[in-house]
Order: C-alpha cells, then sequence, then structure tokens
C-alpha cells in the first residue's frame, strides 16, 4: 500500500504529499502523523500539498484535524504550497480551516514555525 | 401548400434578375439616404443575396428559412448585419436591407401576372412571408452582434479593472474600482493569488477607496478573497474603507474580520513593519535613531 514520508527536520516534521489523496491514505497519513509527533517530540509539523491539484472537503477537513490534533500534542501544523484554484475551491465549498497556519512555500514555512515556536516559549 | 412547380418566383427572379438587382438598389439608396455604405460593396451583397435567394427558392422550401437550402442566403445577411453593426448602424437600417427588396419585387410580380389575379396573390404572399422571415434574421443576427461587442467589452472592462501593483518585495496592492459582483471577484482573487505565487509575496493590500457601496454580498466576496489568500499563506489588509461605508458595515452587521486600516498609506507602513522593513526620513540624522527603532 502507498504510504506518504514523513521526514523530520529539527524538531520540526515535514510531510510532501505528491500523490493524489483518497480517503484511507488521509486516514492513515492522520494516524501516522500523530504517532510520529508523540515519539519524536516534533514542535512543528509542515505539510506541503504543492502538489496536490485536487483537494475536496474531506482533504480540507482533515488538514484541519490535524492541525487541532497536533495543537493538542504541543505542536504547531503549517500547510504549506496550496494552488490557487484550490484554495478559490476549498473557500467556495465554505471551508476557510481557520485554524490551520499557511505559507506561500516551504521556506517560508520553516520562518514561520520557528516564529511561532519562539512567540510560544516566550509566553510561557 | 405551394410547391416547387407552382411556384414562379425563382423563375422570374432569374428572368429579370439585372433589373431587379437595380431596382433594389435605388429602393436601398432612397431608404438609406445619408448612409455611409460603400456603393459598391452594397452592389456585392445584394446580388449575392438575390442570387441564394432565387438558388434556394427553387427548392420550394418557403416554410422554415433555418433548413440547409437557406444556409448561403443567411450566410449574407449574418454578413451584412455584422458589418452594419460595427458601423454603428440602427436595427431599422439594417432590416432595411431585406424589406427594401419587397417594392421592386412586387413591382416585378405585378407586371408580369398582370392576367392571374389568383397567381399573382399567392405569389406576393409567399414573398412577403419569406422577406419577413428574413427581415426578422437579420434583425436577430443584428441583436446578437450587438450582444457579443457588448460582452467582449465587459470582458476587456473586467481585466483592465483589476490590477495587480507590486508595492515593495513582498507586498502587494489590489486596488479595486467599482462594484464587486461574483464575476469580479473570480478575476480578481485568480489574478491575486497567480501574482501572489509567481512574486512570493507575504502581504497583499485590498483598497476598497473605489468600491462606491459595500453591502453584505460584497463583504463576503471581500472576505473571500481574504480567505483564499491567506490559505495561499499571504496575510490581507483592508485599506480605504469610507466613513459611510464603515457605517453601512456596522450597520448591516457585516463581521469583517479582517485587519483594515483607513489609508493604504497606513497599511503600507503595516506591512512594512510585518516585513521588519522601516522608512527613514535622510534630511533628519536623528530620525535614523528613532527609526531604527521598531515603531509601534
Amino acid at each position: 500500500m502507498e504510504q506518504i514520508p514523513i521526514m523530520k527536520i529539527g524538531d520540526c516534521l515535514l510531510v510532501s504529499i505528491q500523490v493524489d489523496m483518497h480517503d484511507r491514505l488521509a486516514m492513515s497519513l492522520q494516524d501516522e502523523l500523530t504517532g510520529k509527533v508523540v515519539e519524536t517530540r516534533a514542535r512543528g509539523v509542515m505539510i506541503d500539498i504543492s502538489a496536490l491539484e485536487i483537494v475536496d472537503s474531506f482533504i480540507g477537513r482533515m488538514l484541519n484535524n490535524i492541525a487541532a490534533m497536533t495543537r493538542v500534542l504541543d505542536a504547531v501544523t503549517v500547510v504549506v504550497g496550496m494552488r490557487p484554484a484550490v484554495a478559490i475551491t476549498l473557500v467556495e465549498l465554505g471551508l476557510q480551516l481557520t485554524g490551520v497556519k499557511t505559507a506561500l512555500n516551504v521556506d517560508g514555512g520553516l520562518a514561520l514555525i520557528r516564529r511561532l515556536i519562539d512567540d510560544e516559549e516566550q509566553a510561557d | 401548400m405551394a410547391t416547387a412547380e407552382t411556384v414562379l418566383l425563382p423563375q422570374l427572379i432569374a428572368k429579370h434578375r439585372d433589373a431587379l438587382l437595380n431596382a433594389w438598389l435605388d429602393h436601398q439608396r432612397a431608404a438609406n439616404r445619408g448612409g455611409v455604405e460603400d456603393q459598391s460593396e452594397l452592389r456585392d451583397y445584394s446580388s449575392r443575396f438575390l442570387d441564394s435567394l432565387r438558388v434556394a427558392a427553387t427548392t420550394g422550401q418557403f416554410e422554415d428559412i433555418t433548413t440547409a437550402s437557406w444556409a448561403e442566403a443567411r450566410h449574407v445577411l449574418e454578413e451584412v448585419s455584422r458589418a452594419r453593426v460595427l458601423r454603428g448602424e440602427t436595427p431599422s437600417q439594417t432590416a432595411t436591407f431585406v424589406f427594401s427588396l419587397k417594392g421592386p419585387l412586387f413591382d416585378l410580380l405585378g407586371r408580369e401576372l398582370i392576367k392571374d389575379a389568383a397567381a399573382l396573390a399567392r405569389e406576393v404572399w409567399i414573398a412577403t412571408l419569406l422577406l419577413d422571415k428574413l427581415g426578422l434574421y437579420t434583425v436577430e443576427v443584428f441583436q446578437k452582434s450587438r450582444e457579443e461587442v457588448i460582452q467582449r467589452q465587459q470582458d476587456e472592462l473586467l481585466e483592465l479593472s483589476t490590477p495587480v501593483v507590486t508595492l515593495w518585495h513582498g507586498v502587494l496592492a489590489l486596488p479595486l474600482i467599482g462594484t464587486l459582483d461574483s464575476n469580479r471577484t473570480q478575476v480578481v482573487m485568480e489574478n491575486l493569488l497567480q501574482t501572489i505565487v509567481s512574486t512570493g509575496a507575504q502581504i497583499a493590500i485590498i483598497d476598497i477607496t473605489g468600491v462606491p457601496t459595500v453591502d453584505t454580498l460584497v463583504a463576503q466576496h471581500l472576505l473571500k478573497t481574504v480567505s483564499a489568500a491567506r490559505l495561499m499563506g499571504a496575510d490581507c489588509i483592508i485599506s480605504g474603507i469610507r466613513p459611510q461605508i464603515a457605517q453601512t458595515i456596522v450597520h448591516l452587521g457585516v463581521e469583517l474580520n479582517v485587519v483594515s486600516k483607513a489609508t493604504m498609506a497606513d497599511a503600507f507602513a503595516l506591512a512594512l513593519r510585518r516585513l521588519n522593513k522601516t522608512v527613514v526620513d535622510r534630511a533628519k540624522p536623528t530620525a535614523r535613531a528613532a527609526g531604527a527603532q521598531p515603531a509601534e
């Protein structure tokens, strides 16, 4: 069965989705990712969806769920590289993904995670 | 109904083609006094139409001009209509092209069928029905061509009216002018998102100084644009909300949960601050020290 690789960079996890997401794959990614966050004690999760051309309401909700789950596990989730067409579709579907942080590309995503973690540490 | 054998119209047109054409052209010139039509062009159209009319009439199908045998005649009429739309002529001037054929044609029928009143009445009836249909078709094409022109202008307006301006590296401005409807929002959104991707901008300023009214629908469109930009990883600032519009928004109970500034200048200042940039007045050396502090 196909699997989406989860890479560890420092205290961040990088998930790059390169294949079309179907619902079972999305569920297994959710499982694996939460496990990995706990296992590696990661502080940030970055999900790169620049290769995704189709995002339906299920995948949209999954992204929201992952963000909420990692927040409970004390890690921030940043979604990067969303295509314009995908963004328009999600907005038209009424999915604003208010709980998800976003960045334009992996570079911006890493900087954003760094800043968010710093902010949290300062607040503590 | 009439069959090909009983209808004399095609034969008569063939027999007196040149005389009919000249009489028709005279009628057209008389009817369209002051028209700017090129005479040789008019003669060309008229003779082509007359020929195609004769050919189509020999098939004996007078009830339905949408059939294949009338294709050539329709084609000529379409050309005439299009040309006249572009010249800005009125629908009646355009329809005159066909209707002015009635006079010479009826004269011809009257002369030829002077001995047979029943045949004359029949032929005139067939001819008048036919020319009416063709005339109406001309007006329809005229209308359609006009609509195409309007549509094209609307499209061009849509393209022109939504520029995305780069204010600074990573800062885009989107000055909106005119009413926001769903179509425009779509174009604005696509333009903005595309530019965000190509320039890697982090902040987009949407200036609505030129938007005359903001109702719930416009606010919703604005929020959609802001949400889509956020999903791409860019922050939006809305600027240029006029006092009346601020009042309307509050009275309508619209929740604009976005960062908003009164003027584009304020929004730009905020954008620069977020990018950790400052504007320094070079004339005053002391200002540089003050500017080094991030403004609060």
